[in-house]
């Protein structure tokens, strides 16, 4: 009986070692059969055949929450992926749990030293921590002004020409708006997303009017500032006071449907929707950075790549090179093309490939252009809990149950309360 | 020798009872007294801290609130509803089978699905609900996004699938009432709304009971919609019990106090279903 299981277990791992294998496993956030596990199945076989010592593994575990959810089980559970590409701002709750390693640890030739600075930096800020770099940036978007050019003619506007600032957004919108005979609304003149992730769309305004809500080291939050009560204010205000939103919260989820079928002017949306808007528009659309107060802004979003701790010397040397290889250039850019996520560093953007495409498609390049203007997604410590008091906060705002002021204090409290170990 | 046997015959079940549902329970209770650990803060004991902390949870006093009316609002409308359809597909009608499966599409649905349908018939201009009402002239509604309204839209999705679940075991129980019964009724001279009051719905008591233990059971499981529908939101609106146990332990990471959260909601649940059994039981007749 022990032969056998020795035997057994003899077989099992020799698989293995006889190829001299390195195998690596890794968490995507992607749903089971999405349209995008093709592309990075493709990738992973592509990277096999420059490196036949390695094997990749691609595991697609659904949205965000349930990937990080996924691999924190995984990593109890003593199974743990070797690397994973995680929610950019899920850095500080990582740091908590231990689980990862700073890539500089790893590059230590002067060509990866250069590797690390080849990225925009304002997509490396949320990866950073105390000058270490944990995360690399791998399908990232930012937040843009999709505006329906049709709609801008028939309302007597130049439909080449989006609104630069608030007010032009404001009184631009108010144009848009269009009325059936017996004065109810059929198309608004601006929509913007308050479900799902109202934190990061808040994040534009604020940005927009002068402040970011967060400090770099994650442990205070600045939602009470008077520019960022106003932000609130200007936002609610388009649903209740201008009449050129709908009033309440408009959903995350079927916004780009409401843009599509035009019954909206204008949307701030992810530019990871670019793609599918640009294939399903009947109409003609333009894409543009969102509008300035004091100035233009917007945060970034999306996924990183991590290393984890809990990996040998081996595993992790090709987990790195899968890293370097995934991210390079010519990688980065088709990766853009298939998704409409940004390409990640300036290299990309010189492939002859995307060249190509945005010379075809202007849009593809706004939000790289918008780059200059990022600040980072909201992260802090606690940051599942300091996220959903501000959520919270803004749609109690939106619905009109409490003052922009009102809410935001709630949510400062509540902030100050979970952040004060921290400090 | 023979008690031996008899504990060989229960020990499979017993091991999936404890493995799968005992012990769950009282990790989840010895957790509740422990702070949530990290690698750089170890989890230590805090006695009683969680439930202080959940007295002064204002989202937590509210989901239960939420809760409550979702409770009030599926519960009774459903059970009604139930009967009601199966008293009519009881009846000799053309295309009965026809009926009963319409009736009973719902159900056969996952809970997903059903709420990415929903999800378009209230979204906002292009929602079904809003074409129809655009028909008559009334102005788009904004279903979801809208505090005073959302409740009643998840109750309405919910009532909508819940019903023809309960409907089979109406149906199945009305099959099985004697139809001298309803012969006796009629040579006596008794109107059908009497024989129903006085015969019918008494001995479908038993039915009654066990679906009014399931849809409360339901009223606190049920929240896969809202991972489609609202996400609990606007600020919490429609946000209950389970599903906020779901955020601080998924989003928030905190482990000890979505224990506390789900001790609560099993005490809960179990209080209900003791007083539902013990003050119920005595209107039940079975047979």
């Amino acid at each position: 009986m022990k032969f056998l299981a020795v035997v057994l277990f003899a077989l099992l791992t020799g698989t293995v070692h006889a190829q001299g294998k390195t195998e690596l496993t890794f968490y995507y956030p992607i749903a089971v059969g999405g349209p995008l596990t093709k592309v990075i199945d493709n990738l992973a076989a592509g990277f096999e055949k420059e490196n036949p010592t390695i094997k990749v593994n691609p595991v697609y575990a659904g949205n965000y929450d349930d990937t990080r959810i996924r691999a924190l089980a995984a990593h109890k559970a003593g199974q743990p992926a070797q690397l994973s590409v995680l929610f950019s701002i899920d850095l500080y709750e990582l740091l908590e749990q231990d689980l990862i390693v700073p890539f500089d640890e790893m590059a230590t030739t002067a060509e990866d030293k250069a590797w690390l600075k080849s990225f925009y930096p304002a997509l490396m800020l949320n990866g950073t921590y105390k000058g270490k770099v944990y995360g690399i940036p791998f399908q990232r978007s930012t937040i843009v002004l999709y505006w329906n050019k049709d709609a801008f003619k028939e309302a007597g506007l130049d439909p080449e020409k989006a609104p630069a600032s608030w007010d032009e957004m404001r009184t631009m919108a108010a144009k848009l708006v269009k009325k059936d005979g017996a004065g109810n609304v059929t198309r608004w003149g601006v929509m913007v997303p308050s479900t799902g992730y109202p934190y990061w769309m808040f994040q534009a305004f604020s940005r927009q009017n002068g402040q970011d809500l967060m400090n770099p080291e994650g442990n205070r939050t600045n939602f009470t500032h008077p520019d960022v009560v106003n932000a609130l204010q200007y936002w609610v205000d388009l649903g209740r006071k201008h009449n050129v939103m709908p009033a309440g919260t408009v959903e995350w989820g079927t916004l780009r449907q409401n843009f599509i079928e035009g019954k909206t002017a204008m949307m701030w949306h992810t530019t990871g929707n670019l793609t599918a808007v640009k294939d399903s528009a009947k109409f003609g659309f333009g894409v543009t950075m969102l509008p300035a107060s004091k100035q233009r802004g917007s945060p970034t979003g999306g996924g990183n790549w991590y290393l984890f701790k809990k990996s040998t010397p081996a595993e992790r040397q090709a987990a790195f090179r899968f890293i370097k290889w995934i991210t390079a250039p010519e990688r980065a850019a088709d990766w853009s093309i298939a998704t409409g996520y940004v390409a990640v560093s300036p290299a990309a953007y010189e492939t002859p490939k995307l060249k190509t495409y945005v010379a075809e498609f202007p849009a593809a390049a706004v939000a790289r252009d918008q780059f200059k203007f990022a600040t980072p997604e909201l992260s802090t410590f606690q940051t599942g809990r300091v996220r959903k008091s501000l959520d919270d906060a803004i749609q109690a705002a939106l619905t009109g149950s409490k003052t922009p002021g009102e809410a935001l204090k709630t949510a400062q409290a509540e902030a100050e309360r979970l952040l004060k170990p921290y400090k | 020798m023979k008690h031996v046997y008899g504990w060989l015959l229960l020990t499979p079940a017993a091991i999936l009872l404890v493995a799968f549902t005992h012990y769950p329970a009282v990790a989840t209770l010895a957790d509740s007294f422990f702070s949530a650990g990290t690698a750089l803060r170890p989890s230590r004991f805090v006695g009683l801290d969680n439930y202080a902390a959940l007295g002064g949870d204002p989202v937590f006093w509210q989901v239960l609130r939420n809760n409550f009316w979702f409770a009030l609002g599926t519960i009774p409308t459903s059970i009604a509803l139930a009967l009601l359809m199966a008293l009519w597909v009881n009846a000799r009608l053309p295309g009965r089978a026809l009926v009963r499966l319409s009736y009973f599409t719902p159900t056969v649905l996952p809970m997903i699905a059903v709420a990415n349908l929903w999800l378009y018939f209230y979204t906002p201009q292009i929602g079904l609900l809003d074409k129809v009402t655009a028909l008559f002239g009334a102005p788009s509604h904004n279903w979801l996004g809208n505090p005073d309204t959302v409740m009643g839209c998840v109750i309405a999705m919910t009532v909508w699938k819940e019903a023809g679940f309960f409907m089979i075991f109406y149906l199945a129980a009305l099959q099985t009432l004697p139809p001298e019964l309803e012969e006796a009724a009629r040579i006596e001279g008794a109107s059908r709304g009497y024989f129903f009051w006085r015969v019918t719905f008494p001995l479908l008591m038993p039915t009654t009971l066990f679906v009014l233990v399931n849809a409360t059971i339901n009223s606190f499981k049920l929240v896969d919609h809202l991972f489609i529908l609202t996400k609990g939101g606007p600020d919490n609106a429609s946000n209950l019990l389970l599903y906020y146990v779901y955020q601080v332990a998924f989003s928030y990471l905190d482990t000890a106090y979505a224990s506390t959260l789900t001790v609560v909601l099993l005490a809960l649940l179990a209080g209900f279903a003791v007083v539902q059994f013990q003050l119920i039981e005595r209107r039940v007749h079975y047979r």
